[in-house]
């Protein structure tokens, strides 16, 4: 379970939000709000622990993240602005490789299955570098397949994914909360998974 | 829990760089042939006064590696950083130190170890003696470690500055001049007839001391840029 309590943020001088407060429990699913430059990116870099927050604090499973540190960043899978992608490596070692940072070694069939499912069948061992800006978002997002993490914080998962893409991403994100995960995301597009509420948190 | 072992993210990590280098392998011959042609340059330029040449050798060559050197350190963080990947370094469940000690160990592979491997050839050109190029090779296998990771330190704490390029060569430079001191005055004992070894043996021994520090205080710095 992750626990937030009256958690702060600023921005240089510039406060962004304060007295935070919310709890995520396991199935559930929540779409942080807010217009642009309200500080979601801030909220969920500070949630993965790479910016301090200004107070508050951040506890996983009843623990102070700062004191968990590995051990959270094993739950953890972040997926930010930038794809962590290289364009000198094909899609399949650009996969393997960051698996195989995040924890989890795999083999190339895994993965190749992986990326398959995300819609690059034939794309495979294609430089990124030659891929649609939609399409190497595919391949980040295709860790999400492999990560055993518990905790997925998406920050705007959806940019450049086409319609069957986002119906995909849907899917995934639902099959993870039926195995008793939890997923905070931001997007100012729809995205809904069938049989789950999704909690809403809006900064202003 | 999932993760991997310290030698298999060192080993991952490594290859990973490797990898990527290989691709662009423009980058790490840069460092080469400006270390190459910054050797050759000097007899030419000097003349042929082989007593000269000789006496300046080991300055030469030290002063052209430090500054080989300098010139990749802008690559060892920055292309991580900028993709995003970096930000999943700092997220992976292993020590960040161990991560930061695989990635100087391949900048060293790329950037210092082929001006070490060089460094004899060029030697000649100074009319060096065997024995001094022995203990040129052996000092700079030594000491070109510590220039990259005292370098690491550098590149990371300056990482996403504008202007990060001349600032991490303002903060290095200086840390770096031991190095240079004991490194060229290895040569210059042996050249003198006396031993090398108290030079060679300082010069071990700023390797252990960035080995224990600098992989730390880097991944410190890398988590204060990530801010």
């Amino acid at each position: 379970m992750l626990e937030v309590k009256d958690l702060a943020c600023a921005r240089g001088e510039h406060q962004l939000f304060s007295g935070l407060c919310f709890t995520l429990s396991a199935g559930e699913l929540l779409q942080v709000q807010g217009e642009n430059g309200r500080g979601k990116t801030t909220l969920l870099r500070t949630l993965c622990g790479f910016t301090q927050p200004f107070a508050g604090e951040i506890r996983w499973q009843g623990v102070d993240i700062n004191s968990l540190e590995e051990e959270y960043y094993a739950d953890v899978i972040y997926l930010g602005h930038l794809n962590a992608i290289k364009d000198e490596l094909n899609a399949l070692e650009n996969l393997r490789i960051s698996s195989a940072l995040s924890g989890c070694e795999v083999s190339d069939s895994v993965a190749i299955a992986a990326l398959r499912r995300m819609g690059l069948r034939g794309r495979e061992t294609f430089p990124v570098r030659v891929l649609s800006q939609g399409q190497r978002r595919r391949v980040a997002l295709a860790r999400l397949l492999l990560s055993k993490a518990t905790l997925w914080i998406l920050d705007e998962p959806l940019t450049a994914l086409d319609v069957d893409a986002v119906g995909l991403m849907q899917e995934i994100i639902g099959e993870h909360l039926g195995r008793q995960g939890m997923v905070i995301f931001t997007t100012h597009q729809m995205l809904e998974v069938a049989g789950v509420e999704t909690r809403r948190l809006t900064l202003s | 829990m999932n993760k991997l072992s310290l030698p298999a993210l060192m080993r991952l990590v490594i290859g990973r760089d490797l990898i990527l280098a290989m691709r662009r392998r423009a980058d790490v011959l840069t460092t080469l042939i400006f270390f190459v042609m910054v050797v050759s340059l000097f007899p030419l330029a000097v003349g042929s006064e082989l007593d000269l040449l000789r006496k300046m050798a080991p300055g030469v060559v030290w002063v052209a590696a430090l500054l080989a050197s300098m010139l990749s350190l802008g690559r060892m963080f920055s292309a991580d950083y900028l993709d995003g990947t970096l930000e999943q370094m700092l997220l992976v469940p292993q020590s960040l130190s161990m991560l930061v000690l695989g990635k100087i160990v391949a900048h060293w592979m790329l950037s210092g170890l082929p001006l070490v491997l060089i460094a004899p050839v060029l030697g000649l050109q100074f009319d060096m003696s065997g024995e001094a190029l022995l203990v040129l090779v052996a000092a700079l296998l030594l000491g070109t470690p510590v220039l990259s990771m005292i370098g690491a330190f550098g590149a990371a704490l300056t990482l996403g500055l504008r202007g990060g390029g001349v600032l991490v060569s303002l903060l290095v430079l200086p840390l770096c001049i031991p190095v240079l001191i004991f490194g060229t005055g290895a040569v210059a004992a042996v050249t003198g007839g006396m031993s090398a070894a108290p030079n060679l043996s300082l010069l071990g021994a700023f390797l252990l001391m960035s080995l224990l520090f600098t992989p730390w205080v880097s991944a410190q710095a890398l988590r204060i840029s990530m801010e």
